[in-house]
C-alpha cells in the first residue's frame, strides 16, 4: 500500500490544470476527493507520475439552483449534498442516494465530480445522474463541451471524457414527481449488490413519465428506457411492475463477484427496482 | 485514633473486585497517545518489506535482485540463499512443523514471503519490491483438503512422506496428522443400535482474526553490547524471546522483547512470522534498527487464519430425546505449513470439548490435518484452542437432532444438560468440567426473552408467509455453550515445551502504592484496570495506586502470554496468590506494630485490626512504610512478592444466548431484532469490562456467522484480501445487545474467576447461525453452511422453493 513516486500539483486555476495535462498527457491525472484514485495508486494499480489536485480551483464547489435547473460543481462533496436543504427540496433523491454512499468520513472527502467522472460501475452517482438526465460539463484545450450522463459511460473506467479534459460540473433539469434511491449492500461502505434510481411523474392516477437507472449491474451504469416506458400510461400496478422489471433485466448484464452469482444479482435487481418504483410512486 | 470513614466507604475507595472501574488505559487511547509498534522511531531506522508470491503453488527457478539493489535507498535484498548459512531460511512452527522464512525453492500459498527488501524508507522498499525479478514455474494448485488427500501432487517436498510427523503417522504425503479422542468402537456401537440418529456435514469456513493493528516489529541489534531488542505485536512476548533465542543462538539474557500497546490480537499475534526473523537478521546484517509493518492485505492474506474445519457428525438419542452418543470427524485444512498455535499435545486444540454442555455418555472424535495451497495458521480467533469449532459443531448437531426428533431445540438442550450436582463432571472425551449450573442459566434466558411467546409469534409468521401476507421469515437462534479456557495445567499444556503457567510480581512502594508486573500482555482487554482491582481487594491498597505493567521481558516475570482467555484464569490467579504473599508478610508487620501475636490480627478491607478491638489497627499504607523503614526483628525489609501459578485445571465459563432475526426471503438480508446474552464467567471482576468484552465477542461472532471469510478461487488466489470484501462489522451492522449473567465461581481458582473475553464469540457464532437456519426450519431446512451472507441466505430460500 505504498504508491510509486509522483509529482504533486495544486494549481489555482483551470488554465494551469489544462497546461499540466497537455504537457504530460496520459502520465497526468486530476484528483478531486481522491477516494478512488489514491487507493489505486497505493495498490500500484494506477500509475500516475503527475497528480493534479483540484482542491484550490475556485468556483467548483458551488451548488446553484435556479429556474433552469440545478448546477453542482465537481468538487461538491457527498456531505455538502446531504447538508444542503435547498438542494434537498429541489431534488430529494440526491440526498437519499448520497446517504447510502460509503460512510461519513468518505462522504466528507468524496466528490460528485470524482464519483461521476471515474467511470467505476460501482459508484452510485452515475446511475443517479442518468436517471435525472443530467449533463456533465467538461473543459479541455478546445474549451467547454457538454456530455449527457446517458451518453457518458462506455465501459468500466472508460468514458466520453478525453484524457486532456476535466469534468467541472453537473447540470440537472429540475426533477418532478416521486423519487426513490434503493440500494442493497453487504455492509456500510460497500458498493451496491444492486441499486435503482427512480423518478416518476403521476397525473390523474396514472404514470405520466418515468426514469429508471441501475447501478453496479453491468460494466457501466444502466439507464433503462424500456423499463421506464413500461410504466408510462399505467397505474403502476403489479402487471406494470412486472413489465418494468422484465425490461430492466433485459438491459443489465451483471457479473459474478464476492457479492454473489449472476442469478442472485438479477433476482435482487428485480426486487430492488420493484421496491424503488413502489416507493417513488407512493411519493408521486 | 477515631475512624471517620465507614467500612463501606473504605471498600469503595479501593475500587476492588466487582467495581465497574473506568479503564485506566482509555485516557491515552482516546487521545491518540497510545504507543504502538509503528509509533516506534529510532535513529537510523531502516524499513523492510516482502516480495510476495503471486502464485499459490510454484517452483522458483531464479531470483534476480540486481535492479532492486539499484534503487536509491535500497540497502539489501535477503533471499532464502542468504538465510541458509545462518540456518534461518526455515523456522519451527508452534505446531511441531517447520515453515519457510523465505521461499526455499518453491512457494506453497499466494502471498508467501519470497524476498525481504531492506531500505532507508518505506517508499524505497516498495520500489525495490517491484524490481525484484522472480522466475516462477507454476505447479498444480490444491485448495481442497479432500482433493489434497487423493492427489499425486506433493505439496511438502521437504518432508519424507513415509516418516511420521510431529503428531504421529501420516497417511499420505499431504496428510499432517490424525488425532483421536474418546472411544471409537463403543461409540459406533451406541450409534448403530440407537433409536434415533441424526447426521450432518458442515463446513466451518476459513476466516481471519483481522486485528485493527496489523502485525509488525522493530528489531535493533546493539553490536557493541551484543543485545538484541525486539519490539513487536506479540501476544506472548516471553515465548517469542525463547523462540528467538533457540533459533538464533543468541543467549536469552541478551534478548529483550517488548510488546508495547497492541491494537487487538484475537489469536493473530500468537505465532512467529517470517517478518520477525527477517527484521532480526536485517538488523544484525546492517547494524541498524529495522522495522517491518504489514499492510492490511499482507495481514489478511498471509498471517494466521482461523477455522477451516470440515466437520461430519452423528448424534444418537432415545426417542424421547436423551442423547446417547456423539461421533465427529474433522478434515482440517491447515494450509501450506502446520502453523497452528495449540498446546503441543493438542494438534486440534480442545476440539474434544465438542460434547458441549451435555451429558453424553459415549463419544469419539477424529481429526485429520491436511496440507493445501493456502496460507498457514489455524489460530484460535477470539476463543480457546478450536473451541469455536467444537461449540459450533455440537450446537448445530443439537438443532439437527431436534429436527429429527421433531422436538423443541430448547427442550432438547434442557433434558440433556449436565446437572448442577454432576460437577465436577468428567466428559466422555476426557475433560473435567470444574463447575456449572446450566439449567438455572437456561431457564433465566428463556424466561427473559419470553421464549414461548417468540415461538408462537414465529408460528404465526410462517402462516402469514404461506398465505402471502409477508415475505419475511423469523428465526430464533439458540445456543448454550461451555468454553474451556485458562490453559493450562503444565502437566498437559505446553507450547514448544514451554509450560503454560503464568506469573505476577508485586513491589509495594514505601508510601503505599505499588507496581505489579505480569507475564501476560493486554491487547485491549483492560488488564491495567482489572488486575489492579484483583490486587486492591487482596492487598488493601486502592486500585488507583497500583500500576500494572506487562510486555517487557527484561522486567516482567516469565509467562506464556495472553490468548485462550488465559489471562484471568492463570495470571489473574498468580496476581491473587502474589497478593496473598504480600498480605501474609503485612500481617506479621502489623502484629509487630500493634504489639500482638500474628494470629491476633485479621485483615479487614485495607488494614489489619486486632481481633475483637477494631479501634486498634494498622492500615496497609502504614504497614508498607514500616516494611521499608522500621527495623523489625526477624523480618527482612521490603514488601515484594512473586507468584508463578500452574493452574490445577482449566476453567469452564458458560452461557445462554438467544437471537431473534427477521429474514427477507427475496433479498437474503437478515435483520437482527434482538440478541440476549447471558454469561457465567464465575466471579465478576469488573462488570463494565465484561460488558465490553461481551459486545466485542458478539460483534466478531456476527461477523463470522454472517459474512466474514477468507475465500480462494481454484487457482489459490485469495478473493478477500481487502476490507471491501472481508467483512469487518461497524456500529451500522451491529444490533443492540442485551447482557445478563449468573455467577458460578470456579472452585479451584483463587478468586473464582473463569475468563470471559472469548465466551461471547464461542457462543455467539452458533447463535447467529442457528437463527438463520431456524427461520427456514418450517420449510424443510436442516443445515446450510456459514457465512450466511445475503446470497447464501437467498440461495437457501431459493433451494427451498420460496421464490415461487
Amino acid at each position: 500500500m505504498i504508491p510509486a513516486a509522483f509529482e504533486y500539483y495544486r494549481p489555482k486555476d483551470m488554465a494551469s490544470v489544462l497546461a499540466i495535462l497537455e504537457e504530460h498527457g496520459d502520465d497526468a491525472r486530476v484528483m478531486a476527493g481522491g477516494h478512488s484514485l489514491i487507493p489505486m495508486m497505493k495498490l500500484r494499480m494506477a500509475d500516475v507520475p503527475h497528480l493534479i489536485d483540484l482542491q484550490d480551483i475556485g468556483g467548483m464547489s458551488d451548488i446553484v439552483i435556479d429556474a433552469d435547473g440545478i448546477r453542482i460543481g465537481a468538487l461538491v462533496t457527498q456531505a455538502d449534498i446531504i447538508d444542503d436543504a435547498k438542494l434537498t427540496a429541489a431534488a430529494p433523491i440526491l440526498r437519499e442516494a448520497a446517504l447510502q454512499i460509503a460512510d461519513p468520513q468518505v462522504r466528507y472527502m468524496g466528490t460528485v465530480g470524482g464519483n461521476v467522472a471515474n467511470g467505476d460501475p460501482g459508484n452510485d452517482m452515475p446511475g443517479l445522474m442518468q436517471c435525472l438526465d443530467a449533463v456533465f460539463t467538461v473543459v479541455g484545450p478546445d474549451g467547454e463541451r457538454e456530455i449527457p450522463a446517458r451518453e457518458f459511460y462506455e465501459a468500466a473506467y472508460m468514458t466520453a471524457r478525453e484524457d486532456d479534459e476535466v469534468l467541472t460540473s453537473v447540470s440537472i433539469p429540475p426533477p418532478t414527481g416521486g423519487y426513490a434511491y434503493e440500494k442493497q449492500k453487504r455492509k456500510i461502505g460497500d458498493y451496491a449488490t444492486a441499486a435503482a434510481a427512480v423518478q416518476i411523474v403521476k397525473g390523474g392516477g396514472s404514470c405520466v413519465s418515468a426514469s429508471i437507472a441501475m447501478t453496479n449491474l453491468s460494466d457501466t451504469p444502466v439507464y433503462s428506457q424500456a423499463a421506464s416506458d413500461a410504466l408510462v400510461g399505467t397505474a403502476v400496478d403489479d402487471a406494470a411492475l412486472d413489465a418494468a422489471v422484465a425490461a430492466m433485466l433485459a438491459d443489465i448484464d451483471p457479473s459474478e463477484d464476492n457479492r454473489g452469482p449472476i442469478a442472485f444479482k438479477k433476482h435482487v435487481a428485480g426486487v430492488i427496482l420493484r421496491r424503488a418504483i413502489v416507493r417513488a410512486w407512493s411519493r408521486a | 485514633m477515631k475512624d471517620e470513614v465507614t467500612r463501606e466507604e473504605r471498600v469503595e475507595n479501593l475500587k476492588g473486585m466487582g467495581c465497574s472501574r473506568k479503564r485506566v488505559e482509555d485516557a491515552r487511547f482516546t487521545q491518540g497517545k497510545g504507543n504502538y509498534v509503528d509509533d516506534i522511531k529510532l535513529d537510523g531506522m531502516l524499513f523492510g518489506d516482502f516480495v510476495r508470491s503471486p502464485y499459490a503453488h510454484a517452483r522458483i527457478k531464479s531470483i534476480d535482485t540486481t535492479a532492486a539493489l539499484d534503487v536509491p535507498g535500497v540497502l539489501a535484498v535477503l533471499t532464502a540463499a542468504d538465510l541458509e548459512p545462518l540456518g534461518l531460511h526455515w523456522m519451527p512452527t508452534l505446531a511441531g512443523d517447520k515453515q519457510m522464512v523465505l521461499a526455499d525453492g518453491k512457494v506453497l500459498f499466494q502471498g508467501q514471503e519470497v524476498a525481504f527488501v531492506v531500505a532507508e524508507d518505506r517508499y524505497a522498499a516498495a520500489d525495490g519490491i517491484e524490481l525484484v525479478e522472480v522466475d516462477y514455474e507454476e505447479l498444480p494448485v490444491i485448495v481442497d483438503p479432500f482433493e489434497a488427500l487423493q492427489s499425486d501432487v506433493v505439496l511438502r517436498e521437504d518432508l519424507d512422506p513415509k516418516a511420521p510427523g510431529a503428531h504421529g503417522p501420516r497417511k499420505h504425503h499431504n496428510h499432517i496428522f490424525t488425532w483421536e479422542a474418546g472411544d471409537k468402537e463403543p461409540t459406533q456401537e451406541v450409534i448403530d443400535n440407537a433409536e434415533v440418529v441424526a447426521e450432518e456435514s458442515m463446513y466451518y469456513h476459513r476466516t481471519h482474526p483481522c486485528p485493527l493493528e496489523t502485525c509488525g516489529c522493530v528489531a535493533s541489534m546493539d553490536k557493541v553490547n551484543g543485545k538484541l531488542t525486539l519490539w513487536g505485536t506479540f501476544q506472548a512476548p516471553h515465548a517469542i524471546r525463547t523462540v528467538v533465542s533457540l533459533i538464533s543462538g543468541i543467549e536469552e539474557h541478551n534478548i529483550r522483547v517488548i510488546s508495547p500497546d497492541i491494537g487487538g490480537g484475537f489469536g493473530n499475534k500468537v505465532g512467529a512470522y517470517p517478518g520477525y526473523v527477517c527484521s532480526v537478521v536485517a538488523s544484525i546484517v546492517t547494524g541498524k534498527p529495522v522495522k517491518w509493518i504489514e499492510d492490511r492485505m499482507d495481514n489478511l492474506m498471509t498471517t494466521a487464519f482461523a477455522r477451516d474445519y470440515h466437520m461430519t457428525g452423528k448424534i444418537s438419542a432415545t426417542k424421547d430425546g436423551k442423547i446417547t452418543g456423539l461421533q465427529c470427524h474433522v478434515t482440517a485444512d491447515h494450509g501450506g505449513f502446520d502453523a497452528c498455535a495449540d498446546p503441543t499435545k493438542f494438534p486440534a486444540g480442545f476440539m474434544n470439548i465438542c460434547t458441549g454442555s451435555y451429558d453424553i455418555p459415549t463419544a469419539y472424535l477424529e481429526v485429520d490435518g491436511v496440507y493445501t495451497n493456502k496460507a498457514p495458521g489455524g489460530v484460535s480467533y477470539r476463543c480457546s484452542f478450536r473451541v469455536t469449532e467444537a461449540v459450533y459443531f455440537i450446537e448445530r448437531m443439537i438443532e439437527v437432532l431436534a429436527i429429527k426428533l421433531d422436538m423443541d431445540a430448547a427442550e432438547l438442550r434442557r433434558i440433556n444438560f449436565i446437572k448442577k450436582e454432576q460437577f465436577p463432571y468428567t466428559a466422555a472425551l476426557g475433560w473435567e468440567y470444574d463447575s456449572g449450573d446450566y439449567h438455572t442459566a437456561w431457564d433465566k434466558a428463556l424466561k427473559t426473552v419470553d421464549y414461548d411467546g417468540l415461538r408462537a409469534e414465529q408460528s404465526q409468521r410462517v402462516e402469514d408467509f404461506k398465505a402471502g401476507r409477508t415475505r419475511k421469515l423469523m428465526g430464533i437462534g439458540l445456543s448454550f455453550f461451555t468454553e474451556i479456557v485458562g490453559a493450562g495445567p503444565v502437566k498437559n499444556c505446553d507450547i514448544l515445551g514451554l509450560g503454560m503457567f503464568d506469573s505476577c510480581e508485586i513491589r509495594i512502594h514505601p508510601t503505599g502504592s505499588a507496581i505489579a508486573r505480569l507475564g501476560t500482555i493486554s491487547q485491549g482487554q483492560g488488564h491495567a484496570t482489572t488486575f489492579a482491582q484483583i490486587l486492591a481487594s487482596e492487598i488493601g491498597l486502592p486500585a488507583d495506586s497500583i500500576t500494572i505493567e506487562e510486555g517487557d521481558t527484561d522486567t516482567a516475570p516469565y509467562g506464556l502470554g495472553t490468548y485462550g482467555s488465559r489471562s484471568t484464569p492463570v495470571a489473574g490467579a498468580a496476581t491473587a496468590m502474589a497478593g496473598r504473599k504480600i498480605r501474609a508478610k503485612a500481617q506479621m508487620i502489623a502484629a509487630y506494630l500493634l504489639e500482638v501475636h500474628d494470629n491476633d490480627v485479621e485483615f479487614d478491607v485495607d488494614r489489619f485490626v486486632v481481633k475483637g478491638a477494631p479501634e486498634k489497627f494498622k492500615t496497609m499504607k502504614e504497614i508498607a512504610f514500616a516494611a521499608y523503614n522500621q527495623a523489625i526483628p526477624g523480618i527482612e525489609p521490603g514488601l515484594e512478592a512473586v507468584s508463578y501459578y500452574d493452574p490445577p485445571n482449566m476453567t469452564y465459563p458458560f452461557g445462554a444466548y438467544v437471537c431473534v432475526m427477521d429474514i427477507d426471503v427475496d433479498t437474503g438480508v437478515p435483520e437482527i431484532r434482538r440478541f440476549y446474552a447471558l454469561d457465567d464467567c464465575g466471579t465478576r471482576i469488573n462488570p463494565m469490562i465484561i460488558e465490553g468484552q461481551v459486545h466485542g465477542g458478539l460483534t466478531e461472532a456476527l461477523a463470522v456467522a454472517l459474512g466474514q471469510e477468507i475465500a480462494y478461487d481454484d487457482m489459490g488466489n485469495c478473493k478477500t484480501g481487502t476490507l471491501m470484501d472481508f467483512f469487518l462489522p461497524t456500529a451500522w451492522e451491529v444490533p443492540n445487545y442485551e447482557t445478563d449473567y449468573t455467577v458460578t465461581p470456579s472452585p479451584h481458582h483463587p478468586i473464582g474467576a473463569k475468563g470471559v473475553g472469548e465466551s461471547p464469540h464461542v457462543g455467539g457464532v452458533p447463535c447467529f447461525s442457528n437463527a438463520v437456519q431456524d427461520a427456514f426450519r418450517a420449510f424443510g431446512n436442516t443445515h446450510t453452511n456459514m457465512p450466511h451472507d445475503h446470497w447464501r441466505i437467498w440461495k437457501t430460500a431459493n433451494d427451498l422453493g420460496l421464490h415461487g
